[in-house]
């Protein structure tokens, strides 16, 4: 059983459909008993950082979420869901997220020539080549954003280019994060979240 | 790179597609999930789905629909047709959509694209806008009401008012193009394109593989809409995108 975080933000049914089309049981919970139990935690988003934060705070679950990420429970953070991930957010004022990884999250520039919010599909390149994502390498998934992580190279597993180089997926041990939607990202999307539901299965994090 | 996207576009009516879509293998030519999902293998990047009958019970359906195709279809959809207050759109993106087009009741009411990008965020918030050239005022005039309603609206202005308001893309249609397969507007694209920054997508006119091209090379687009031409097999997204890379045209 799979965890969804319900914190009242942006739609999670799309992702519970996802997960239900690849056969993963899910349950859309806010109650920590219920997300220590869970095989993974999966934190959605959609909005703003500061907002989904004080969601957050308002339930109680960012000592539990850093707990669990921290004692090894397999996490995936999904768009906005990857970017509280990191220790800080420069959206709307500077605001601290889990800290699960390192790094922040800063505005996507918009005077390169390219459209902010980033929405379309763009193509990863792998960073990473042993990665149970590997499978991500120049594919094409599918972005809606106008924030993105900065944070170190040992963290990142694909890129993409939106003026800057974004990171798409990232991952230290048992937490991964994906900038892209991959429920809304056809059949590669989906092969993203089959890779995260071996990982769970194998749950072996010993190497990073 | 992003990609450059290719857009089917399927007309509904009480949850049906309507005029059907004549696929090899499709034995239901009016099942939204099947068409969806063959759309998906093809490579389409995107689904847009308009309400043709959209009366308050249409809009129900509508919503039934998007539940069911977006259970087995994973890629972005946009939902228009008659969307012309906050809570439909909660029905439709709850229900699985990730868009809305508004039209008509964005030019009735210009506020619904803020109260809707506020709560929804600009990404969810599309403005579509019919319009055709005006020789008379040498300009182009958007229409309302499936364009049967002339505005006093120009299209580059009102393309502007709608991004300051919040849309996150335009969907452009031009009328004196659609159903001709004489090709996109390119004139039309280009003014909108130096107007505003978000993403426009071309609508009307796609009758053959060098309309993509022309669109593209010519225009600064984000992606191109077309309906009978896929629908019918007369062209598919395979050739579309086959051409357009052979072009330089990043496609995915």
């Amino acid at each position: 059983m799979f965890a969804i975080v319900d914190y009242d933000t942006g739609n999670t049914r799309n992702l519970k459909k996802a997960f239900d089309y690849l056969e993963v049981a899910t349950t859309l919970t806010a109650d920590p008993a219920t997300l220590a139990a869970a095989d993974a935690v999966i934190l959605p988003g959609v909005g703003a950082f500061a907002a989904a934060m004080t969601a957050l705070n308002e339930r109680q679950l960012v000592p539990v979420l850093q707990r669990l990420g921290r004692t090894g429970k397999p996490m995936l953070g999904i768009c906005l869901g990857m970017q509280l991930l990191f220790e800080s957010s420069a959206e709307y004022g500077e605001h601290a997220g889990l800290g699960l990884l390192s790094g922040h999250v800063a505005a996507l520039p918009t005077n390169l020539g390219v459209k902010v919010p980033q929405m379309g599909w763009n193509q990863n390149q792998l960073q990473r080549s042993a990665s149970p994502f590997a499978s991500v390498d120049g594919a094409f998934t599918y972005f809606v954003h106008s924030y993105y992580a900065v944070c170190p190279r040992d963290e990142i597993v694909s890129t993409v280019e939106h003026g800057v180089t974004v990171p798409s997926i990232v991952q230290r041990a048992n937490v991964v994060g994906m900038q892209f939607h991959p429920e809304k990202s056809g059949r590669v999307g989906l092969a993203q979240l089959a890779a995260f539901k071996e990982m769970v299965s194998a749950n072996d994090f010993s190497s990073n | 790179m992003i990609a450059k996207r290719i857009i089917p576009c399927l007309d509904v009516a009480a949850g049906r597609v309507k005029k059907g879509v004549n696929f090899v293998n499709l034995t239901d030519v009016g099942d939204p999930v099947a068409i969806a999902a063959a759309y998906q293998q093809q490579g389409a990047d995107e689904l847009v789905f308009l309400d043709i009958a959209a009366t308050n019970e249409h809009r129900q359906t509508m919503a039934a629909m998007v539940e069911k195709v977006s259970a087995q279809v994973f890629m972005p959809l946009t939902i228009g047709g008659g969307i012309s207050s906050v809570a439909d759109m909660q029905r439709i993106l709850r229900a699985g959509a990730d868009k809305t087009a508004i039209n008509s009741a964005a030019v009735a009411d210009p506020a619904l694209i803020t109260a809707g990008a506020e709560k929804f965020g600009n990404q969810c918030i599309v403005v579509a806008i019919d319009t055709a050239w005006d020789p008379a005022s040498q300009s182009y005039r958007v229409y309302t009401h499936g364009g049967q309603q002339a505005t006093p609206l120009d299209a580059v202005a009102w393309a502007k008012r709608a991004v300051q308001l919040g849309a996150g893309e335009l969907l452009v249609t031009s009328m004196d193009r659609d159903g001709t397969k004489a090709g996109f507007d390119d004139r039309l694209y280009q003014a909108l394109g130096a107007a505003v920054n978000v993403p426009i997508i071309a609508s009307g006119g796609a009758g053959k593989l060098a309309d993509f091209v022309d669109v593209f090379e010519q225009t600064p687009v984000d992606g191109a809409l077309a309906a009978s031409v896929f629908h019918f097999g007369e062209l598919t997204i395979g050739d579309v995108k086959r051409t357009l890379k052979e072009r330089g045209v990043v496609v995915r």
